[in-house]
């Protein structure tokens, strides 16, 4: 398994975790079939992430990339947000193992599809801005 | 430091006291070549021949029948592929086994298949056990063999194998068991069990890693494994591992007389852990409850995730494995639990803790008071358990 001390601490002490009430924008992505449920929600002001949290089902790394995210865009720019990629997520983490580079993909996604409800509760198309969600039936796993 | 408590011993064990001390000689002074014919190679040979010996009495079988090899992946796949080579020459390509074998033996019945063999893998329901009128129905003219596990791996139930080998028997039809769980483990007698031929593994009872044994029935005629010497009889070459094989049957040995006090106790501790864990809501045990090996816990909590279930084990000083797809490296949960009918979502929310000798019923305790809360922190923060939960509220105000 061998996680980094990074993924071990936000797995024991995940941030920005629970549920939020009045979110302007809540995504959800994977299946539990898949072993992995992300869901994100987030509050916006004036273009602004100001406030985010996530629940998880899924193993450390998916708990750890969630928890990781959350911090990454917190208090940043929706267009920020939505240039958070995976690499990044696990960059902060330093690494993960191969076999979940996906969990980080999921993480980068589900921030995604957070914005693209945001957007979606404004009357706004999130497609042409945020593009597809990748849900986990489609997701790169080599 | 926190305390360790090791609850993983379906993976291996520790080596025991007397087993190490049994080998240190020969990992020592006596190092000789147990084909050599001079001084030192007498003394190895001496080794070997005790260490056969051990073994034969502890599963009452003749020393002639056991044959030393380096693991129970490898008398799996010498025990499988070899019967179906002799099945073949009578023009015999079927084989009948169960969905839920180890993988030792699922990939290497893979591999004949692609060879040309056809391959029947029973079904095991709900509780984990093969159905004997399924393995009658299953039975052709061209059946070369049965190879049926003795002790699941992952859930610890127990097959019918005395009766499984009285059909083969009937029917003319080999029958191997991979006994890798059971031996050391359960009393295990070759003549009253009726089997041809049977797996084990010392790392399992408390042995040194490296080294297994096929027990084969007199008047079986295995194709040579590993060409190259006259070693076991000839059909698998290459020098003897010596201190291996007699810490191997030390610890047999031991196991044995052990056996019968351990396993009561270890039956409690079972009992004891399963009522406690039961009460944890939507939680379910894995496999029937009495046809089970003494030290196997398995269970399933809905809305969480194996691994991290385990990671938050460790945290708390706890080994122990899941049948999760996170631990088994694929996308997948066990083939065991999809086996048992569970669906993906349950499945990957599993948890095998394994005991041995070495617990205590304190260990049970601990693990009493510290798994339900991990399980509650886990559902916490779990979309799924949310998901669990409102549709459950939703179907009672129906």
């Amino acid at each position: 398994m061998a996680y980094s001390e990074k993924v071990m601490d936000h797995f024991a002490n995940p941030r920005n975790v629970g549920e939020m009430e009045n979110a302007d924008g809540i995504g959800e992505v994977g299946n539990p079939k898949c072993g992995d449920i992300m869901k994100m929600y987030i509050k916006v002001d004036d273009d602004v992430i100001t406030d985010v949290s996530f629940k998880t089902f899924g193993c450390g790394a998916a708990i750890a990339t969630s928890s990781m995210a959350t911090e990454l865009v917190k208090g940043h720019s929706i267009d920020d947000a939505l240039n958070l990629t995976n690499k990044a997520v696990m960059e902060a983490l330093d690494g993960l193992p191969p076999v979940k580079i996906h969990c980080s993909v999921l993480a980068e996604q589900a921030i995604k599809a957070a914005v693209s409800d945001y957007y979606k509760r404004q009357g706004i198309d999130p497609t042409p801005i945020v593009g597809e969600i990748h849900d986990c039936e489609e997701c790169p796993i080599e | 430091m926190i305390k360790r408590i090791y609850a993983d011993n379906a993976a291996t064990t520790k080596l025991s006291e007397r087993a190490l001390k049994a080998m240190t000689p020969y990992l020592t002074e006596i190092f000789g070549n147990a084909s050599s014919l001079y001084h030192e190679g007498i003394e190895s040979r001496k080794g070997v021949d005790k260490a056969r010996e051990t073994f034969a009495e502890c599963l009452n079988a003749q020393p002639n029948e056991i044959f030393f090899l380096s693991g129970g992946s490898e008398a799996d796949n010498w025990a499988i592929k070899g019967a179906a080579e002799l099945g073949a020459k009578k023009g015999k390509k079927h084989i009948i086994s169960s969905k839920f074998e180890h993988h030792a033996v699922l990939h290497t019945l893979e591999y004949l298949e692609k060879h040309g063999y056809e391959v029947t893998l029973l079904d095991v329901h709900e509780d984990g056990l093969v159905r004997l009128d399924e393995l009658e129905a299953a039975i052709r003219e061209d059946t070369a063999l049965i190879t049926i596990m003795y002790a699941n791996n992952e859930i610890g139930t127990i097959q019918p194998i005395k009766e499984i080998a009285e059909i083969a028997k009937k029917h003319k039809i080999i029958f191997h068991t991979d006994a890798v769980q059971a031996v050391g483990t359960v009393p295990i007698d070759v003549k009253e069990l009726g089997v041809d031929m049977l797996s084990l593994s010392a790392h399992k009872f408390h042995g040194p890693k490296g080294v297994g044994a096929l027990y084969v029935r007199k008047g079986i005629r295995l194709p040579n494994l590993i060409h190259g010497g006259a070693q076991e009889r000839g059909l698998r070459a290459g020098t003897e591992n010596l201190a291996g094989v007699v810490g191997a049957a030390e610890a047999l040995k031991e196991s044995c007389e052990v056996m019968e006090e351990r396993n009561e106790r270890l039956v409690k501790m079972r009992d004891k852990l399963i009522d406690g864990l039961l009460k944890i809501d939507r939680s379910r045990i894995n496999g029937d409850r009495t046809h089970r090996l003494p030290g196997n816990v398995n269970m399933c909590f809905q809305g969480i995730e194996g691994e991290s279930l385990l990671l938050s084990l460790d945290l708390k000083g706890v080994s122990a494995s899941s049948g999760s797809a996170c631990t088994s490296g694929s996308l997948d949960p066990s083939h065991v639990l999809l086996a048992i009918g569970l669906p993906h979502e349950i499945a990957h929310g599993s948890l095998r803790l394994t005991f041995s000798t070495e617990n205590t019923e304190e260990d049970i305790d601990y693990i009493l008071s510290v798994l339900p809360p991990i399980v509650e922190r886990l559902r916490k923060m779990s979309p799924l358990w949310e998901k669990i939960i409102k549709e459950e509220a939703a179907s009672q105000q129906k």
